[in-house]
């Protein structure tokens, strides 16, 4: 750096004249402009707008300026190596976003390529469909109450009043368990899940509301429409001033949530030892709605141009069966129905089969997914 | 009960416009559920007209006879001159009045009748037979009517009645009135407010004086017997058309006059009766316990060894008949029985129900004593029976006969009268109530609020009040009780429940389906386990009655039913499966004793329901899941990955951590698994170790037995044990000071396993450790010949300040000091 020089004239020093500023700006200014990528602008950067670049030293000629004449070469300097900074910064986004583009679509990938490294699974949509018929229960303020597969016959049918020797209950083509050395048991495969309800009764304080999916079973061979394994939703509610049409409300609540704003149910009369009055309930057929009945142009498969279909049991809880569970009939009241899983699957998702529900084919069971 | 439209109406004012369909739909919603309309003859077609036949000429040099008939058809045939047929049968003569379907005719079964040539000659037409009519059935040949049945040439299909709607009505055990017209007539008039003529509205005189002795020896068998006589019969008279007709509509087979007319009075009044020849009586009818050992062959020709507990009707020689369910081959009423019996009985239900079901043998009589029959119905059926056969048969009806009555009072039934619309939910109008018990035959005396009702002697069934709420509320109509909401007051699924969803999830969003197999097993299932003798898994509870004999037991193990569903899956070519099952296995208790029968007039105590618990087996909720070919698919990633041995750990632990739980895992020796690549596993529960199954590669034996495809594993878990171990989750302070991470590589004896090196690098490391990974094992030349080098990943982190690298350095030192000690690890240099 040069001594102060308080009687030098800065137009004498060349670095610093105006017009040499101006040379110096406007060659800086070319070059970034010039410059094709982004190497070539860190080159010019370095050659412009580096601590050695003509401006950068011309800028340290103005200490040896006289006070007066510093201000000025000073905005002078100042100003060049402001614009050539700006343009820098303009052109490095410029390229930047040349490079961006050019760069990501080199890295382009064929995103329709297959991912499935792991393959996925499911739940059974019978567990699935059971588990969403409970839970439109349980929204209604049902718990879910559960038994024993092989149950004692007195819960399986003496306390729901099937009567020794009365043909309802051969009617319920049943297993027998044998006991130790080929004698009697006393033991069944539970044919229905209604001895929950028994269970339930002596286990529960009242009122009580409760739905019991689960599985049953009856010495049907397998076809078509019959498995020896099946699965049912049982339903009881047993409390206070409880009639026949809290058991309509429930059943239709539960028929439009699965099938359909409404549809409509009907009841019809028919027999159950542990319910009386006792009805079978059919719902309108979701598909047709009744239209293809008397229609031999437009049949219906799903209902077999019915216009009902039928979906399960219900009834009063039969006195007899509260007196058995140590419920006062006086007292209390209840109803109780049964619906039919495998049934509702059938319809729902239009199963042709029974044996697709029991085979285990992994195609079957995929296509349902861990939610139904 | 089959009930032809035709014979309904006899009794029932039915407006003539309902339909068959129509009134099928009312009494289903009514409670007798129509299955079926049979509309008989709905397919038939004319002209089927009356015929005589004028001339036969027997055709030969055939392989049977033929005949060429000439038959008068009037001017049915639009000629007037003698149809020409050609007819196979040969149980007809020259001036028989037969049934001709001229061409042009179409028979049931959609047999179309046109002119053709035959045998060498022109056959238009064609002489029917019953079966070919739909009459009934009967091979012997063409039907032969009566003289003076139809004019000659006149239309046949509305003199024979050959169309006729029939309602199939499958009747509940409750309604055994409804098997018969009387009873099914009286529901439809009661239906449609219309009158009904009731069948049994019979005059019946008192008996003259005793009829053929008899006793009932037991009042707790019977409490009614009637035999009535009819003595001149002609065994030989035929069975009138409208008879056989009706019968075969009613699903009856016609078999001679004595038989159809017990049979026919039998639907008419639901009584059963059986008919005796008279002449092969022997002495005193009486009605009895069948003696230990006596033996009876029935009318289906089968030699029945006879059970105390089986009612017979006995003579003098013995045991004639199971009562209410077959008679005897020896007394059978035949061909030369001019001397007919005809016995009208009300044996005990459950009698007849065990007899039936003992012997294997239902019948139309057994099915109606089982469900109850009108206890006051025998004089009356009795008597009509023995007046069809001297109408019919030409016999006469003895005045003096035999009534044996020990019948109790009928019982009364005391109800409110709102009680049907409290049930309901229905404001019934008042009168309601005793409207409809008295239109299915009640008696009612009501006392201000209260009625007390007699049923009638045809409705056993009817015992409670709410028996009697059920009629009413049919009559006046299921379909309108209306639908209320209501509100329970639940409290959302149990924590078990919530798992058992959670878990299936998990296992299938990690590549599994579920799968739901049978529980029933064999021997042969349990052998292909490698199941030693003194397993316990081989003791599992046994059914009496199997579908298959070959799988008479209940699972014990999840695992035989998801290798054959497995087998399936690979044998339809699919060949990456994982399958996975959650369900009960049935575990039988030491020395459980038979489930006791409680009565069911009273709640059972907490003994007697403890009673039942211990007889019942232990039913745990178990998790299973198979694996065979790829875990991980090959694709354009890379190769893929097969399943094996750690796939099926990995499922056990992935049960168990959504219940929050952390598996022990050990090496283990158990059937089926490879005794090399097996773990046993256990959970915790207040401190104390439960093992909850094993998991790994298959022993290759069972895979063979099973026919699964190589090195498939397996693993099954006690859901319940899992859930036991569960505990509540306290929430983690977590740390914002920075982590420390520390690596240490081990080097071990090959025989070490991964689990105890960790656990003691845990216990070492201290309260300062946050996690430990395991990320390689490595073998070889440079750790030496058995051995191997794991390398573990250490994160270290307090609380409450910035670790110092000492600090974290020694706490990994702690770490691998313990490591040491444990298992002889050193420090990898």
């Amino acid at each position: 750096m040069s001594a102060p020089n308080n009687s030098f004239d800065p137009v004498e020093v060349t670095p610093l004249h105006p017009d040499e500023v101006a040379r110096m700006r406007e060659e800086a200014l070319a070059a970034i402009e010039a410059a094709a990528d982004l190497a070539e602008l860190k080159e010019v950067r370095l050659a412009h707008a580096s601590d050695r670049s003509p401006l950068a030293l011309a800028n340290r000629e103005i200490g040896a300026l006289p006070p007066a004449a510093k201000a000025d070469a000073g905005k002078r300097v100042g100003g060049a190596r402001r614009d050539i900074g700006q343009a820098l910064k303009a052109r490095q986004a410029v390229l930047e976003a040349e490079r961006d583009e050019r760069v990501l679509v080199e890295e382009r990938v064929d995103v329709t390529l297959p991912w499935d490294r792991v393959p996925r699974g499911a739940r059974h949509p019978l567990t699935t469909i059971a588990e969403r018929m409970a839970d439109v229960f349980v929204g209604m303020g049902f718990e879910i109450a559960e038994g024993p597969e092989i149950e004692a016959e007195w819960f399986n049918f003496d306390a729901l009043n099937f009567q020794p020797d009365h043909p309802a209950r051969t009617m319920q083509d049943t297993f027998f368990v044998e006991g130790p050395e080929g004698g009697e048991s006393g033991l069944v495969m539970r044919t229905h899940t209604s001895p929950v309800q028994v269970r339930s009764l002596l286990t529960r304080d009242l009122p009580v509301y409760v739905v019991a999916p689960g599985k049953t079973f009856r010495t049907d061979e397998l076809d078509a429409t019959h498995t020896p394994v099946f699965h049912q939703l049982e339903g009881l509610v047993v409390d206070r001033g409880i009639t026949m049409a809290h058991l309509r409300g429930a059943i239709d609540t539960f028929v439009e949530s699965f099938f359909g704003e409404g549809l409509k149910t009907r009841f019809r009369a028919s027999y159950f030892p542990f319910t009386e009055p006792s009805a079978e309930v059919d719902m309108e057929c979701f598909v047709c709605r009744g239209a293809s009945v008397g229609d031999p142009d437009a049949p219906c498969r799903t209902c077999s141009s019915e216009g009902w279909i039928e979906i399960g049991g219900c009834g009063v809880v039969n006195p007899r069966v509260l007196v058995a569970a140590g419920v006062d009939p006086e007292v209390y009241s209840g109803w109780a129905f049964g619906l039919g899983i495998e049934r509702t699957l059938m319809f729902a998702h239009d199963v042709r089969d029974m044996r697709d529900m029991v085979e285990g084919d992994v195609r079957f069971t995929s296509a349902f997914g861990s939610e139904i | 009960m089959r009930v032809p439209m035709t014979w309904l109406r006899e009794y029932v004012a039915l407006p003539t416009d309902v339909t068959a369909r129509e009134l099928a739909s009312r009494l289903t919603l009514a409670g007798l559920e129509v299955e079926t309309v049979d509309e008989l003859g709905a397919d038939l077609t004319g002209p089927i007209v009356f015929g005589r036949v004028l001339e036969i000429e027997e055709l030969t040099g055939f392989k049977k006879p033929i005949r060429f008939c000439r038959v008068d058809v009037g001017d049915a045939n639009g000629t007037g001159e003698p149809q020409e047929i050609v007819c196979g049968a040969r149980n007809f003569a020259e001036g028989d009045l037969v049934v001709v379907s001229l061409p042009g005719a179409e028979l049931p079964g959609g047999f179309k009748i046109g002119a053709r040539k035959t045998y060498g000659r022109m056959s238009a037409g064609m002489i029917c037979s019953a079966t070919e009519l739909g009459l009934w059935e009967d091979h012997s040949g063409i039907v032969v009517l009566p003289e003076g049945f139809g004019e000659i040439g006149a239309d046949a299909i509305e003199a024979l009645e050959l169309r006729e709607d029939v309602l199939d009505i499958a009747v509940t055990p409750d309604r055994g009135y409804a098997l018969s017209m009387r009873g099914v007539a009286r529901d439809v008039a009661a239906l449609y407010g219309v009158d009904l003529h009731d069948p049994a509205e019979i005059e019946v005189v008192e008996p003259t004086g005793p009829g053929h002795p008899a006793e009932i020896a037991d009042t707790g068998l019977a409490d009614r017997l009637v035999l009535r006589g009819a003595t001149g019969f002609d065994p030989e008279a035929p069975t009138p058309l409208w008879m056989m007709r009706r019968l075969h509509q009613s699903g009856v087979r016609p078999v001679s006059l004595a038989v159809d007319v017990t049979n026919y009075v039998m639907l008419e009044l639901g009584q059963p009766l059986h008919a005796w020849d008279r002449d092969r009586l022997d002495g005193t009818v009486t009605v009895r316990a069948a003696k230990p050992g006596e033996k009876l062959e029935t009318l289906d020709h089968v030699r029945r060894s006879l059970d105390p507990d089986d009612i017979v009707i006995a003579d003098a020689s013995g045991a004639q008949a199971i009562a209410g369910v077959m008679g005897g081959l020896d007394t059978e009423i035949g061909l030369s029985s001019s001397a007919v019996l005809v016995e009208a009985a009300h044996f005990e239900p459950r009698h007849i129900a065990r007899a039936s079901r003992r012997h294997q043998l239902s019948s139309e009589a057994s099915r109606r004593f089982e469900r109850g029959i009108d206890s006051r119905m025998q004089v009356v059926a009795a008597t009509r029976a023995v007046e069809l056969l001297a109408e019919l048969g030409g016999a006469s009806v003895e005045a003096a006969y035999t009534h044996l009555d020990h019948s109790s009072a009928p019982t009364t039934i005391t109800v409110r009268a709102g009680h049907a619309g409290a049930v309901a939910g229905v404001d019934y109008p008042e009168g309601t109530t005793e409207k409809w018990l008295r239109a299915i035959g009640c008696a009612v005396a009501s006392e201000g609020d209260v009625l007390t009702v007699t049923p009638p002697s045809w409705r056993p069934d009817l015992t409670d009040p709410n028996d009697l709420a059920e009629e009413v509320i049919r009559f006046e109509g299921y379909e309108n009780i209306p639908s209320i909401g209501f509100k329970g007051m639940g409290r959302g699924l149990t924590e078990g429940q919530r798992l058992r969803r959670a878990v299936g999830r998990a296992l299938a969003e990690t590549g599994h389906h579920e799968v739901l197999t049978y529980p029933f097993v064999g021997e042969r299932d349990l052998d292909g386990l490698q199941l030693k003798a003194d397993d316990p898994r081989r003791v599992s509870m046994r059914l009496a009655n199997p579908l298959n004999d070959e799988e008479p037991l209940l699972r014990t193990t999840l695992l035989p039913g998801m290798f054959k569903t497995l087998v399936r899956n690979v044998g339809r070519g699919l060949t990456d499966v994982a399958l996975f099952e959650m369900g009960s296995i049935y575990l039988p208790r030491a020395g459980a004793s038979r489930a006791p029968l409680l009565p069911v007039d009273r709640a059972p105590s907490a003994e007697e329901l403890a009673l039942i618990d211990a007889a019942l087996p232990e039913q745990p909720r178990h998790v299973g899941v198979v694996l065979s070919g790829a875990a991980e698919r090959a694709g354009w990633w890379g190769p893929g990955r097969e399943a094996v041995w750690a796939d099926a750990i990995q499922a056990a632990r992935d049960v168990a951590r959504v219940a929050g739980v952390e598996l022990e895992i050990e090496a283990s020796q158990q059937a089926p698994w490879h005794p090399g690549r097996c773990a046993a596993l256990y959970v915790r529960v207040a401190g104390e170790r439960l093992a909850v199954g094993h998991a790994g590669e298959l022993h290759p034996r069972t895979v063979k037995a099973f026919g699964l495809p190589e090195r498939t594993a397996a693993m099954e878990v006690d859901l319940d044990r899992i859930e036991r171990a569960r505990t509540k989750v306290v929430a983690p302070e977590v740390s914002a000071y920075p982590v420390a991470t520390q690596d240490v590589a081990l080097v071990v004896d090959e025989s070490v396993p991964v689990g105890r090196i960790r656990s003691a690098l845990i216990e070492g490391a201290g309260e300062l450790l946050e996690s430990v990974r395991l990320f390689d094992v490595y073998t070889g030349e440079q750790v030496g010949e058995g051995r191997k080098s794991v390398a573990f990943a250490l994160r270290f982190r307090a609380g409450d300040r910035t670790l110092t690298a000492e600090e974290a350095g020694a706490a990994r030192d702690a770490a691998v000091a313990l490591a040491t000690e444990r298992t002889g690890a050193v420090l990898r240099g």
